[in-house]
């Protein structure tokens, strides 16, 4: 029963505040495997921040459970590292810092001093970012600081890596840039993503399932879209294949003609 | 200064063009040091010292007269010179100069304040870290930091029974609550996603006070500690006019015993000056430290 990867069994999540409920999430049940890579895509307020903090532990479930390799997920933990929207990087330490921070705790007994050195720089040269090490965060672009919170994140070398949104607030070329350089991580690692997104080219291009949330309040899994195109993905090649035109075609139906957002539903 | 600068200049014409050129650089660059030493000079130096001047000046001719209450400055720097002009002489145990009893007092407050600073910081981490402690707690020190430095002295002596522990604890009780407080505040505001990095990263109590609470809080934490240092300074002038000893506060409750007025003048000048460079070395170190913090 218990064969997949991350299993989020009949969440429910609702917020408490005084007398008035407010039912966020509403069971929600999804099977994750090995090496997926999972886009989820809702408009804003739907709930889907809420669901990636439930499985980062940050949040705790209401009713339901998620399991990681069958066990429960009731805390956060480095084994599910996530990649904030807004980098989250600590100002006051440096780029290398930064990363070595999470080293240091997560790997601390584990690796030699010499080894947690190497795996710092591994890292941030797996986002390319090593030129800029010694730099503090607020010296370095805002792609770059994305970067850095993905090195941070892969640092922990967690079983599943948690995007949340992770590029909304960058320009349209530096967030091209960037889902390539996830694409590549995730070829080479062979990791579990999940990425929250509103982007639907970017939720086609990036994943291997796109789970579609209804609106809120009480927000469900509309529909779980599978993305058969072949990897590795050229965004040009890709501009005008069917297969992809068909899997934004889709998303975009449930997004718009199905779910449209009313704003009056909050 | 001006000849140094056109010094090159003769000998440039006369050179080829190039030399010209090369002339150039070195020479804006002394006047817009000098530009800006002038500026300096005019902006923020000038102007201090013209309202001292004039204050001086008021001073002077208010109190010159014949049987006036206080003496003019002039009276002050003809009697009393030697009290100016050398803060460190020695002649006894209790005639010593002015730098050495600002000394005595610093040394008091640097281990009441010290201690207000350690405790001042961890007590506000923990209130900011707790809701319900913030509620339990607030109240009741909102209501104490009102409670003037001197109030607490009759029972500190009553509790330490000398004067010397007394006299730091009235600095210590006086300078910690705008620590807490502040400290608490800085703590409340550290921003969610520094919170969730360090519970992903799993960081514990100790970890997360080093890592990420004190750089965080440094800017609240570090304006608590420059109103606690001059609160402290506050305090320890007033309790040694009631604990004697050798302090510079001692020193003019003894001055105002034997009618030296001229000594009290002088000494108010030390004590703000003093209080004057507590207070931005406090702010100093702050800026250093919270560098980082801000992006």
């Amino acid at each position: 029963m218990d064969q997949s990867y991350l299993k989020i069994d009949r969440v429910f999540k609702s917020y408490s505040k005084g007398a008035k409920t407010t039912e966020v999430l509403a069971d929600i049940r999804l099977t994750i495997d090995k090496g997926e890579f999972v886009s989820i895509i809702g408009h804003s307020g739907c709930g889907k921040s809420t669901l990636l903090n439930l499985i980062a532990g940050l949040t705790e479930v209401t009713t339901g459970a998620i399991k990681l390799e069958g066990r429960e997920v009731k805390a956060p933990g480095p084994d599910r590292a996530v990649v904030f929207q807004n980098h989250s990087l600590l100002p006051w330490l440096s780029v290398y810092d930064n990363v070595k921070l999470a080293v240091t705790k997560v790997f601390a007994g584990r690796k030699t001093r010499a080894e947690r050195h190497d795996w710092i720089m591994q890292n941030l040269d797996l986002v390319q970012m090593t030129h800029a090490a010694d730099k503090r965060p607020g010296e370095i672009s805002g792609g770059m600081r994305q970067r850095v919170g993905i090195a941070r994140a892969l640092a922990m070398e967690p079983k599943i890596l948690l995007l949340d949104e992770p590029f909304g607030a960058l320009d349209a070329l530096t967030r091209a840039h960037l889902q390539d350089a996830v694409m590549d991580i995730h070829s080479r690692l062979q990791n579990t993503m999940i990425m929250i997104t509103h982007d639907v080219d970017e939720a086609v291009l990036l994943a291997d399932r796109i789970v579609m949330m209804t609106n809120g309040p009480a927000a469900q899994i509309g529909e779980v879209l599978a993305v058969t195109i072949p990897r590795p993905r050229d965004r040009i090649a890709l501009a005008s294949h069917p297969d992809y035109v068909r899997a934004r075609e889709a998303v975009l139906r449930f997004l718009y003609e199905r779910h449209r957002f009313v704003e009056a539903a909050e | 200064m001006t000849v140094t600068i056109l010094k090159p200049a003769p000998s440039a014409p006369t050179a080829k063009p190039a030399a010209t050129v090369l002339a150039l650089p070195v020479a804006p660059q002394r006047p817009q040091r000098l530009a800006s030493l002038g500026r300096f000079l005019t902006e923020s130096v000038a102007p201090p010292m013209g309202v001292l001047a004039v204050l001086l000046l008021i001073w002077q001719v208010a109190f010159s007269g014949a049987g006036s209450g206080l003496p003019a400055p002039t009276d002050v720097w003809e009697q009393i010179r030697a009290l100016i002009t050398s803060p460190f002489f020695v002649y006894g145990t209790q005639d010593i100069g002015l730098g050495w009893r600002v000394l005595t007092s610093l040394e008091r407050v640097a281990y009441g304040f010290g201690l207000a600073a350690v405790v001042g910081v961890l007590v506000g981490a923990i209130l900011g870290q707790s809701a319900l402690m913030m509620r339990g707690f607030d109240p009741i020190f909102q209501v104490l930091r009102t409670v003037p430095p001197l109030a607490w002295l009759p029972i500190s002596l009553a509790a330490f029974m000398d004067s010397g522990p007394s006299a730091i604890f009235v600095i210590f009780i006086t300078a910690i609550w705008p620590i807490i407080i502040n400290t608490a505040a800085g703590v409340r505001a550290i921003p969610q996603d520094y919170r969730n990095v360090a519970a992903v990263l799993r960081l514990n109590q100790v970890e997360f006070f080093w890592k990420i609470m004190v750089p965080s809080a440094a800017p609240y934490i570090f304006s608590g500690l420059r109103i606690g240092v001059g609160l402290s300074w506050l305090a320890i002038v007033a309790a040694e006019m009631l604990t004697g000893g050798v302090g510079i506060g001692f020193f003019i409750w003894d001055a105002w015993n034997s009618s030296r007025l001229t000594d009290i003048i002088v000494a108010l000048v030390y004590i703000g000056l003093t209080g004057f460079i507590l207070d931005r070395l406090v702010g100093w170190i702050g800026r250093v430290v919270s560098r980082g913090t801000t992006e």
